[in-house]
Order: structure tokens, then sequence, then C-alpha cells
């Protein structure tokens, strides 16, 4: 079978066995000595705030590790003082390489000044000094469980991380989901990493915390560093199948010719069905006057997103994926280490609020 | 048979607003008072003129609670009579508007219904929210709406506390009613959300309609939740939160609670427990408007009021 094209930029060496077959081969990579949880990235997604803000309490108390180093980043401090997702613009979509490179001036809206810290802390983006794992956390308000959220169906790293959470947590929904973008392209927190995902969950309303979405999140964190110093002290992961969900398309709620508002909602038969499988003809939205407006498509497709608040700006109701099956290699790490590169704090925010500002730009520390 | 000695003759409440979106991200209200505005048909009763208003039409706009300060709490007396100036907090200034347009409050010219249309993130189901316990006309609407959307419930929210009572929007009217229908994420507008309040808000209408044809509603009983006291999450000394609604609390709004039984959890998995006296029945569970209004829920307790006869008094 064909390889894919972006494999090459995930810095794995091939080590081929006879059988031809994708599941046999195994895939050796240097460790995952650096990791980054981030939170906070959207400022009203309290899971991924408070789930930072206890690691940095318990921080402090922690000595060193030789397996793995992870800094814990609260991505959006201003967003998170103010509850809000963002203060100017997305910070979630100011990682391209054209964002992150443009000229900062003091009209550069705050959260493009914010991407390119995060880039110099984390990065920079596309470079082997670039934190090995980004993992960013979010919540929606969708029912979505708990998703992975990558660029890459070919990730062996985040595939298998991905399929030990699914394997360790039984609570839970674990999915995966692809965006199929290049790396230049790919605009959010986790593009930054050599490996990086999101780690999305929901339902969970915004600006609120959620006991059980929480226990999730801090679960699916601990599962992910767990399987990091096991693939760290030299692990082989079997390969093996997974299946992902390949997003397609956005669809765009029904607006009223007039006065271009909405005009629907998404109809009760699909609200928090997330990732069953939606066919022509089945109901899509609701009119306010009573109608129910269906699927037109022609291709079953999986619908995911359904109803999170934050893309009602942009139009969007719900997201559509076709779900594949995909092959994975075993992969394991490889002996020699990396020299791990030194990081120190950055200087403290305008607000002059130290607490923030540790939250903001934390130390690598051993876990 | 009514002795016409304990029916209460009221005047016909001719002038009926409906108001939403008096938090900006409250999408129910905001898309029913919008399409009535486009199209007020559905509204329309005999004898009534109903009017559709957007309250904080900025918030609406940027899709937040509030610009400078919750419009629901600014309708004191100190705001409505305070010197008009530029400086004043926006929902300041459109307090003293919506007071003219449809008060003084407290005077013969104030409309004489206003609901107020709101959401919640806590799961309340549809609640009405009842500012005094001696208004009978409301105590009668409350009773007629219940019983009408019966085998599915509305329950009664009683707010009449001296100390956890607020100024709302609505109580620049004669007969203020809250509507609140949750659970709905702040920001999303779910369809069977947005239809129980359009249904609840049409069986209101009826009432007044028949109300001013000379009806008499019979003496009624009605059951309220009567608020008891705000709880907040427990803090650290420098106010963090350091806690979270417990699961077993989660999503269990008007449920009994007993003392002794979990309220919040640590983030290390250890429970706090109510400490309280009695039974009581907690609403507004993990309402996120009201983290930074130190409140993770409140407390209520049971209570059964007495509705007289009411009936149009004649001209």
């Amino acid at each position: 079978m064909a390889l894919p094209k972006s494999e090459s930029q995930y810095a794995g060496h091939e080590v081929t066995s006879a059988a031809s077959w994708m599941e046999r081969r195994e895939v050796v990579f240097p460790t995952v000595s650096r990791v980054a949880v981030c939170g906070g990235t959207h400022g009203n997604e309290l899971s991924g705030v408070y789930l930072v803000r206890e690691r940095l309490k318990k921080k402090k108390l922690t000595e060193e590790d030789d397996l793995v180093s992870v800094v814990t980043v609260m991505s959006n401090p201003r967003a998170v003082q103010q509850c809000r997702r963002y203060t100017e613009t997305d910070l979630n979509r100011c990682f391209t390489r054209a964002t992150l490179s443009c000229t900062v001036t003091d009209k550069t809206p705050y959260e493009i000044v914010r991407s390119q810290e995060l880039n110099a802390l984390l990065g920079p983006k596309g470079s082997p000094d670039a934190a090995d794992l980004v993992c960013d956390l979010h919540n929606t308000t969708a029912n979505m469980g708990l998703c992975f959220i990558a660029y890459s169906d070919c990730d062996w790293i985040c595939l298998h991380i991905f399929r030990y959470l699914q394997r360790q947590m039984s609570n839970i929904p674990v999915r995966f989901i692809h965006f199929d973008l290049p790396l230049n392209e790919a605009y959010s927190l986790d593009s930054v990493g050599r490996h990086g995902f999101a780690m999305e969950i929901g339902p969970q309303a915004h600006g609120l915390v959620r006991s059980n979405i929480l226990s999730a999140m801090q679960d699916g964190v601990q599962h992910m560093l767990d399987w990091v110093r096991l693939f760290n002290s030299g692990t082989q992961f079997e390969g093996g199948t997974v299946e992902i969900y390949t997003m397609v398309k956005n669809v765009h709620y029904p607006r009223d010719p007039e006065t271009c508002g909405l005009s629907a909602a998404v109809h009760p038969h699909l609200q928090d069905r997330d990732f069953c499988l939606l066919r022509p003809g089945d109901p899509l939205f609701k009119t306010f006057s009573g109608e129910t407006v269906n699927y037109k498509g022609t291709e079953p497709l999986y619908p995911f997103f359904i109803n999170e608040c934050a893309y009602y700006e942009k139009g969007v109701a719900l997201s559509l994926a076709r779900r594949r099956s995909i092959a994975i290699p075993s992969i394991r790490s490889e002996r020699d280490r990396k020299p791990r590169r030194c990081m120190t704090a950055e200087e403290t925010e305008e607000e002059d609020e130290t607490e923030e500002s540790e939250e903001a730009n934390g130390l690598w520390n051993g876990e | 048979m009514t002795s016409s000695a304990s029916v209460s003759f009221l005047n016909e409440a001719r002038r009926v607003a409906i108001f939403g979106g008096t938090h900006g991200n409250e999408m129910s209200g905001i898309t029913l008072v919008n399409m009535w505005i486009k199209n007020g048909d559905e509204i329309q009763r005999n004898g009534v003129e109903t009017k559709p208003f957007i309250t904080n039409p900025r918030a609406v706009e940027k899709c937040t609670r509030y610009v400078d300060t919750d419009l629901n709490r600014a309708f004191t007396t100190e705001n409505l009579s305070a010197p008009s100036k530029e400086d004043l907090p926006y929902e300041v200034k459109r307090a003293q508007q919506i007071n003219l347009l449809f008060g003084p409050k407290g005077s013969p010219n104030a409309y004489d219904v206003i609901f107020d249309l709101h959401n919640t993130t806590s799961n309340m189901g549809c609640t009405l929210i009842l500012e005094s316990s001696s208004d009978h006309f409301n105590l009668q609407m409350m009773h007629y709406i219940k019983e009408a959307i019966a085998p599915d419930c509305c329950r009664v929210l009683l707010t009449e506390h001296p100390l956890l009572k607020y100024s709302t929007s609505r109580s620049v009217a004669k007969h203020p009613i809250g509507l609140e229908v949750g659970p709905q994420p702040h920001g999303v507008l779910r369809s069977n959300i947005f239809e129980a309040m359009r249904l609840v808000v049409k069986h209101a209408l009826d009432f007044i309609e028949l109300f001013n044809q000379g009806l008499e509603f019979r003496p009624c009983t009605l059951d309220v939740f009567r608020v008891s006291e705000k709880m907040d999450y427990p803090r650290d000394t420098n106010g963090n939160i350091i806690a979270m609604v417990h699961p077993h609390l989660q999503d269990c709004d008007w449920e009994p609670l007993n003392p002794g039984e979990p309220i919040f959890q640590m983030f290390d998995g250890t429970s706090i427990c109510y400490e309280g006296v009695g039974t009581v029945y907690p609403t507004f569970i993990n309402e996120a408007a009201y983290y930074e209004k130190q409140q993770a829920f409140v407390t209520t307790r049971r209570e059964t009021l007495a509705a007289r006869a009411i009936k149009k008094a004649h001209d």
C-alpha cells in the first residue's frame, strides 16, 4: 500500500520486517521527552482551565523526572480572566505559518501576540526544537464524549495514545477526528508541537465545570502521560486497526432571507446525536414555523460538533465526517535520547498578575 | 359557588409586554421575541395589547450576558432615579429607558404584565418566577399554566426574600413574571427548550385573554418553592473556587437534599456535605452566570399558597 505523503514529517524511521502489512511494520521514534499540557486556549472552556490551575498548584511540590518533562500552560490568560472564548480574535486560529510570522505592532490583536509567544515557548512550529507533544484541552457544548482532534491520520504517536485511552477509559466514548490539512494551514495550538492533538470533551456549557467532564479530562491527561512514560521506557506498542472520523464538510444554519438571522434550530432528533450516522433524508433542522429540513446529501456521514455554541458566529450548525478504519504500525522509542532543551520563564504579563504569568509560561519541569 | 365577598376584583390586564434578551446570550427568549417582532400573530389575543421587546440589544448583538452590568439587577430605586449622565453604565441607562417605556415602576401607568424570558444552564425545566406571594393575579395565572401543560411540569420559584430578592427588568410592571427554561448552554438554541418556552407563553396569554373577557377564576392552591439560602462554592483564601458541584447534586434541581448528603466535590475527589437543617430543594444548580455572583445553587423550601378568586372589575 502507498505510504501517506505526510508521514516523513513525523520523524520516525521504519524498521521493515518481511511482511508488507502496515500492522506488522515497526516504526521507531525518538522519545517523547517534552510534553505540553495547555488549557484556557478558549477562556470559557473551564475543564482545561481548572485542570491547568490544579496542575500548577501541585507542581511546586514535585521533583525532576528522567522519563518526561511536562510544561503546563494557561494559553489565553486574558480570556480566562474574563471567562470569554477570546478577547479580540480566536487564539486557536492563530497558529498558521502566516499568522505566526506576521509583524507585531501595537495594533496587533492580543491573541496574535500571544500565539507568537506560545510558538516561541512550545515551538517554533515545524522545527526540531518544538515540544515533542502538545495536548490542548477544550470543551464543547456538543455531546461528543472525549475526542482527539488532529491534522494527520498517520501520526502514529497520536494514534497510539488515542488507542491507549480508548482501552483504558470505559466511562466515556473516546474517538479520533481527523482534519485533513497540511501543516502550513493547520491553525490550532496543537500544530505547534512535533506531535499534537486537541483533547475535546463534551457536553459542557461554556463558563461552568461539570464534575464528570473534569474527571474525564483529568483521566485522559493522566493516561496520556502514562503512555508517554511507557513509551519512553522502551515499551513496544503493537500495531492494529483503529477507526477514525475524517472531517468532510460543515453544515450551515438556514437563514431568513430578509433579516439574515437564523430561521431554524438543530432538529430535536439530531440534537445530542453526535457520531450517530446521518442518512440522506434524515432530519437536520426544525424551523421556527415548525417545518423539518432534511439532510439532502447523497452520502451517509457522521455528524459531530452538533450545536456547538462557538460556531454560531460562523453560522455552522454541525460538521460531517466519514468513518474509516486505518491500520497503524507497531511503535517503540529509540534507546538514545535527545539532549533536553532548557526553558526559562518569560516576562510577566502587562496585567502584572504574577499568578497569571506563572500559569501562562510555566517552567519545563519533571513530573 | 364563590361568595362575592371573597373575590378579588382586579383591573383588566390590557398592556402586556414580553421581554427577551435581558441577558444577551439566553437564546430562546431572544429568538422568540425577534420572531414576534417580525410577525406578532401568534401572540395576539382579543382585548390584549402584546408588545414583544428586546431589553438589552447591545448585549444581544455581542451574544454576551451584559455589557457593563447585569440588566436584571439594575432596576433598583437608586438606579432608576439617578440623574441621567453620559458615564452611567449602559444597562443603567437602559433600565431608565425601559422604566419610562413600560413603567414607571410602582405607578398606575405601568404595564399590567411583563413576561421576562430567560434560559439557564441548570436542569430546571420550565420554571415560573414569582416575586410576590400576594399577587393573586399571578398566582392564578401560574396555576392555570401548570394545569395547561400537565402532565409536563412547570414549577414556581418564589423569590420573595428580604436579602435574595433582586431588582428585575420585569419588576417595572404591576404583575411581573419570570420564565426560566433550562438546561441550555448560553449562546446555544435548543429546539426543545425553545418550543417549551413558546408553549408556556401561549398558555399565559390565553389566561390573560380569558380574564379580560370576564371569566372568574376560582380559589385554588399553588405549590411553590420559596428561596431560602444562597450557597457559594468553597473557595481558597484568594477567592478561587476549589470544588465543583458534586456529581450526585448535578442536574438534581428540585429534588430533596437532606443534611449529610454531598453537595460539592473537591478536585482531589473529597466530598463536602450539606450541613443545613431539614430537607431543602436546591435549584439553579451550576448556573454558569452565577459563578461570579458567588452562587453554586440556592436552597428552597416547599410551600402552598392560597390564591383568591379573581375576576375583572367592571369599568
